[in-house]
């Protein structure tokens, strides 16, 4: 057992000394690093540790959570205290408990790439330069990069609870992006590119600038379109950023507290058969993979939507027992500053068939929607109505067209998965919306808004 | 010994700088943080979600040929300070270089009359009580509601090689309400909220009734059609209709932005970018606005700063590297999250001063059009200037009349476009709260401004 475990348990101990009648302790450890690159020299280069805990605690129904970042004994006995004291100004929940035992973890390889902590400061500083040199090199109408990052981070996790569930991982993660600027004769446009992998060996830098690089040129000389209700093809990152919306719909809370726009459809058809959605908290390609979820329930891989049918929501233990069902692993947290909350995991979005050419063709005329900005905004997460801000490029022909920019894309969520047509067989991870993989969906009609 | 001394001992900062400077660079800062909060909600008429934390840590940085070099450590002795100084300076292979002694500025922070960790945890229940009360007496069409508290207090220190010693003592408060009302299939959303650089005294005045506001507003939503698409004048409200100039103008004005050419008010310095009506500001002095704070995250003091005189720019925002950078002063705008976080230049209150219209004839001026009351949030691409805004609470306008609520609406527009299409300011104004997010750090900002009419704007609709 890691230092880590133990100081999860004996926060456990403190606690239940402190006067909590249940208690559940989370201790991280997180190592992580920064490099900004820009005009070809290292801008900023950062690196940190950081270690805190977390702990829930039950006397009888009532709750209460404390977090800190002094591990020392006082130090604990004082986030418990806290946690104690948060417990008491708390009201009674019949169904608010520690979470119960939850069978064997798996485990799980892979989730911790070597080449992370192989890589010195200056080798990652080098891996954020080419990003950027690539988005200038790729096209002469490039004329800067507005930021060019890397980013990683391996973090450590322990659990402890008194009643008996607890466990321990360790993961890594690595991004890197940047916004490439193109200068066009009406003014600048941005391009994201970005990439993602376990470790830095995993990345490729140079994908990374030709992607924001080929964004932004194609934007340039883009117009309003006209107004109109249109068939539209989603690029994977604008897909999962409504499948992360989607996810969030799904998760039991919002169900049963009635602000979830799927709150009552179980078992109805929400979508087109085209869209098979699962959460799999395993997937070895996925970020949020870990053996167990924030309370130490085993993840798993859960159907969320197959023939167009709603199959489940995603459950925690808390929802599980007020919904009389069992937790689908889907605990999940932020950090040790915040208590587990119902969340999905890697939602993936089963590809179809369809090439990315395919669906334009399918598409005949309609938008290409690129991008979308004001997802917090713009959409109602109760009734699921949405407007968003998007650009894209025009479908005319079945073929790529012009660029578009300054519109609306407006419907619910529930009429655009039912519109959904057909599913491309390219999916991609996003990290936009949580941990999202999918291919580039077309959309039967949705609402256009231009001029 | 005064309260920034307790955090961080001069004495024991002054070695760390020396240290941090041991194999060169140009400037080292040495910033300390101890924060605590408390945070709780009503949701089924139910208080839950209590949470009650306190961190503490600092972070170093060192400037060097051009690069940052930054590290983070959680804790504040001595030992932890080393080495958050031995990795920020790990990659440093130059001469030895020297700060100066540090010298003690004065700490003068907004004064706080009732420490909220000092008003009973009961006593924040019953306010939420209260606006749980107030939302659901509001109709019976609403069918859930929520509200929070939270409270939080940030005292940092920050100590740099030129010799600054200064700190800040920050306390904020801030309560929301969450209404959603039902009517057969419609199910529409209500929020508002009520916060500032204050303590519990913030809370005196009919605090519920932003409850009482955020029912409202799900309710009248109940009656709302379709929301209409095309371009038309839209009037913008006063307070959080602020957050229009924040995303659109505000943004393009931090230095970061300008420097990299990634903003469309690169180059326009002293220029006309508005009619002469228009004038505005940046202000982290305000007395007692969530946005407001004694000294910015670089100790600079804050200050009230003029960005737009009569429709001409004539400021940036600057942290202290982008203005030595253009070779002025900073203007106090040198915000980070926390000790994790390095500064960047990010705006403290902006707002559009009152101007001479009648927000009634700024309205009665227009024939067809739309009228934004409050917005859910916005988002800005600088670099192109592009930005949307969702609508939360919308009218229509017909005949020079507010007719009948629309729901769903965005505004779609260009920054340049907008802002210089701004033929009316009114002369009433008041202030509101936001959480502004920007490079992964979300700090506390106030918008505000009086009723402002665009000449035309796009609106984005739910009616093709």
């Amino acid at each position: 057992m890691s230092g880590l475990s133990e100081l999860a348990g004996r926060a456990v101990e403190q606690a239940v000394a402190a006067g909590a009648g249940d208690a559940e302790a989370y201790a991280s450890e997180a190592e992580n690093r920064e490099v900004r690159a820009h005009g070809g020299e290292v801008e900023s280069l950062a690196a940190a540790t950081r270690r805190g805990l977390g702990l829930r605690v039950w006397i009888g129904g009532r709750v209460g959570y404390g977090f800190g970042t002094d591990l020392s004994v006082p130090g604990v006995a004082a986030i418990a205290a806290r946690a104690v004291e948060a417990a008491r100004a708390a009201d009674e929940d019949r169904f608010a408990g520690p979470p119960g035992a939850a069978g064997e973890a798996p485990v799980l390889d892979g989730l911790s790439d070597p080449s992370r902590a192989e890589w010195p400061a200056a080798r990652i500083a080098d891996l954020a330069l080419a990003v950027e040199r690539s988005a200038l090199q790729a096209d002469s109408r490039v004329v800067g990069v507005e930021e060019a990052v890397y980013f990683d981070s391996a973090e450590r996790v322990a659990i402890a609870a008194s009643s008996g569930t607890g466990g321990e991982y360790e993961t890594s993660s690595c991004y890197a992006y940047l916004q490439a600027l193109a200068e066009g004769k009406t003014g600048r446009e941005t391009g994201l590119g970005f990439d993602l992998g376990r470790g830095p060996a995993g990345l490729d830098p140079a994908a990374v600038g030709r992607e924001g690089a080929e964004r932004a040129t194609e934007m340039i000389g883009s117009a309003k379109p006209p107004s109109r209700s249109c068939p539209v093809v989603l690029d994977p990152t604008v897909a999962a950023s409504f499948v992360g919306l989607l996810g969030n719909a799904l998760g039991a809370d919002s169900v049963q507290r009635g602000r979830s726009p799927l709150a009552e459809r179980l078992g109805e058809e929400v979508a087109g058969e085209a869209f098979v959605l699962h959460d799999d908290g395993l997937d070895p390609g996925g970020f949020a993979t870990a053996p167990f979820d924030a309370e130490g329930t085993p993840r798993r891989r859960t159907p969320l939507v197959e023939a167009g049918r709603l199959q489940t929501f995603l459950y925690d233990s808390y929802t599980a027992r007020r919904g009389g069902v069992a937790s689908t692993g889907n605990a999940g947290r932020s950090g040790y500053r915040t208590p587990p909350r119902v969340s999905a995991t890697n939602l993936i979005v089963s590809p179809g068939s369809a090439s990315f050419e395919q669906l334009l063709r399918e598409a005949g005329e309609g938008v290409f929607v690129n991008d979308v900005a004001g997802l917090h905004s713009g959409v109602n997460p109760v009734s699921g109505v949405f407007s968003v801000g998007a650009s894209g490029l025009a479908i005319r022909g079945g073929e790529r067209a012009e660029p578009l920019r300054e519109f609306t894309i407006a419907s619910d969520l529930v009429s655009m998965l039912r519109a959904v047509r057909t599913a491309g067989s390219e999916p991609r991870w996003v990290p936009f919306g949580g941990s999202v993989s999918a291919p580039p969906l077309l959309i039967g009609e949705m609402t256009v808004s231009g001029s | 010994m005064s309260r920034v001394e307790a955090l961080l001992d001069p004495a024991v900062a002054e070695r760390v700088l020396a240290r941090v400077l041991t194999h060169g660079g140009e400037f080292a800062e040495l910033f300390a943080e101890r924060r605590g909060g408390l945070t709780l909600a009503i949701d089924e008429s139910r208080i839950e979600s209590v949470q009650a934390g306190a961190e503490e840590g600092a972070g170093v940085r060192v400037l060097s040929g051009g690069t940052t070099y930054f590290a983070h450590v959680d804790g504040l002795d001595p030992a932890d300070l080393e080495r958050a100084a031995d990795e920020a300076a790990g990659a440093l292979r130059g001469d030895r270089a020297e700060p100066r002694p540090l010298r003690a500025e004065a700490m003068t922070p907004q004064p706080i009359e009732r420490r909220p960790e000092e008003v009973p945890v009961e006593r924040k229940a019953r306010l939420l009580r209260e606006l749980d009360e107030r939302a659901r007496s509001a109709g019976a069409e609403i069918v859930q509601a929520t509200a929070s508290y939270g409270e939080a207090r940030r005292e940092v220190a920050v100590a740099n090689s030129k010799g600054l010693f200064s700190g800040d003592d920050r306390t904020r408060v801030r309560i929301g309400a969450q209404a959603v009302a039902r009517r057969g299939d419609r199910v529409e959303t209500g929020a508002e909220t009520l916060g500032g650089h204050r303590g519990f005294e913030l809370f005196d005045d009919e605090p519920a009734s932003i409850a009482a506001s955020a029912a409202g507003k799900a309710l009248t939503l109940l009656d709302a059609g379709p929301a209409p698409t095309g371009s038309m004048p839209v009037v913008v409200g006063g307070g959080f209709g602020g957050v229009l100039f924040h995303e659109m103008t505000g943004h393009g004005l931090e230095a970061d932005h300008v420097q990299k050419g990634a903003s469309v008010y690169a180059g326009k310095l002293g220029e006309a970018v508005a009619q002469p009506l228009l004038v505005a500001y940046d202000d982290g002095r305000l007395p007692g606005e969530w946005g407001s704070d004694a000294v910015d995250d670089e100790g600079t003091p804050t200050q009230k700063t003029l960005v737009i005189e009569d429709g001409r720019l004539v400021s940036f925002l600057y942290d202290r590297q982008c203005a030595e950078r253009d070779r002025v002063a900073s203007t106090g705008n040198g915000r980070r999250e926390s000790f994790r976080h390095l500064p960047i230049p990010r705006m403290t209150n902006t707002y559009i001063a009152p101007g001479e219209a009648e927000p009634e004839a700024i309205i009665g001026e227009v024939e067809k059009g739309f009228y934004a009351v409050s917005f859910a949030g916005g988002q800005v691409d600088p670099a192109s200037g592009d930005f949307v805004f969702g609508v939360n609470e919308g009218y229509l306008i017909e005949g020079g009349k507010v007719t009948r609520p629309c729901r769903g609406a965005t505004l779609v527009g260009n920054c340049l476009q907008a802002l210089a299409a701004i033929d009316a300011v009114g002369n009433d104004f008041w202030m509101k709260t936001g959480m502004c997010g920007k490079g992964g750090q979300k700090v506390p900002v106030g918008t505000g401004q009086g009723h402002v009419r665009i000449a035309a704007m796009t609106v984005g609709g739910t009616q093709a």
